[in-house]
């Protein structure tokens, strides 16, 4: 389960590569603000699932803080495309990581319990981990301007902290 | 010269009572780091955390205190004893510090 959603959201990243690498090779900063907010809007709606399945203590605190913090960071992108009067853009990186997300929660939906923390936790740590992998490969260096590349660089440590977080979380549950 | 032996005794005062006044010492968080990362204190000073970001943070340590740093607000510790820990913050464990706490 855990190989197979990570193949999969390889596979999102692989193929949004070619339609954007034939637009201009990189990602453009509309594209880069609407996939950031994507992944931050995701994890978000993944936490509220948690919120409503988990009993448990340590599973609901971490869902509690992803939801607190992405809308947080979310906020601060939005206040800055404004600032810049950047449209985000859709494009198929977006769309892609909108469908796995959509099918992770379905399979998510399926376990009850323990099951579940242990699901999501897992799904958590992977899905940190490649938003981490787009941040740091793809969208931060493809990024032009200052302020934006600036709040993805903050987006950046707030994932990678996750990450950490949700592997704490995870040692706990076992 | 009346005034001034009267700044002698002043000086001599402020002097002698300086070593026992306990400090604030300053940490500030911007953009997920505590900077600096290492202060060292004395029993008595007060550790103030000044979070700048828009995000929630703790000074934690592993199995004793914790500090809760709301966003855009400070939050304190009096530090009692002697002492040299790690911390971290428990939201976000990539963000770390160190405090040494010596005897005044
Ligand atoms: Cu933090």
């Amino acid at each position: 389960m855990f190989i197979r959603s990570t193949a999969a959201l390889a596979a999102v990243f692989l193929l949004s590569a070619a339609p954007l690498s034939q637009a201009a090779d990189k990602p453009t900063d509309p594209q880069i603000a609407h996939i950031a907010y994507t992944a931050g809007v995701l994890d978000v709606e993944a936490a509220k699932q948690a919120l409503k399945k988990s009993k448990n203590k340590e599973v609901v605190d971490f869902a509690k803080d992803m939801v607190r913090d992405h809308e947080a960071v979310n906020k601060q992108a939005l206040d800055l495309v404004k600032k810049l009067k950047v449209t985000p853009e859709d494009n198929p990186t977006s769309k892609a990581l909108t469908k796995a997300a959509a099918e992770e929660r379905a399979k998510l939906a399926k376990f009850k319990g323990a099951a579940f923390d242990k699901a999501y936790v897992a799904s958590e740590v992977a899905y940190h981990k490649q938003v981490n992998g787009a941040l740091e490969t793809l969208l931060i260096p493809s990024a032009s301007n200052a302020e934006l590349k600036s709040l993805l660089e903050t987006g950046l440590k707030i994932f990678q902290g996750h990450e950490q977080h949700a592997e704490h979380v995870a040692g706990m549950l076992k | 010269m009346v005034s001034r032996r009267h700044l002698w005794v002043a000086l001599a005062l402020t002097m002698g009572a300086a070593p026992a006044k306990a400090e604030t010492i300053e940490v500030t968080i911007d953009k997920l780091v505590f900077s600096p990362a290492k202060i060292e204190a004395k029993v008595g000073d007060t550790i103030k955390w000044v979070n700048k970001d828009v995000f929630a943070h703790t000074a934690t340590v592993d199995g004793g205190w914790e500090v809760m740093i709301p966003p855009k607000k400070a939050a304190s510790l009096t530090v009692k004893k002697a002492v040299s820990v790690d911390y971290f913050c428990r939201f976000h464990p990539n963000m770390k510090g160190h405090l040494t706490v010596t005897s005044p």
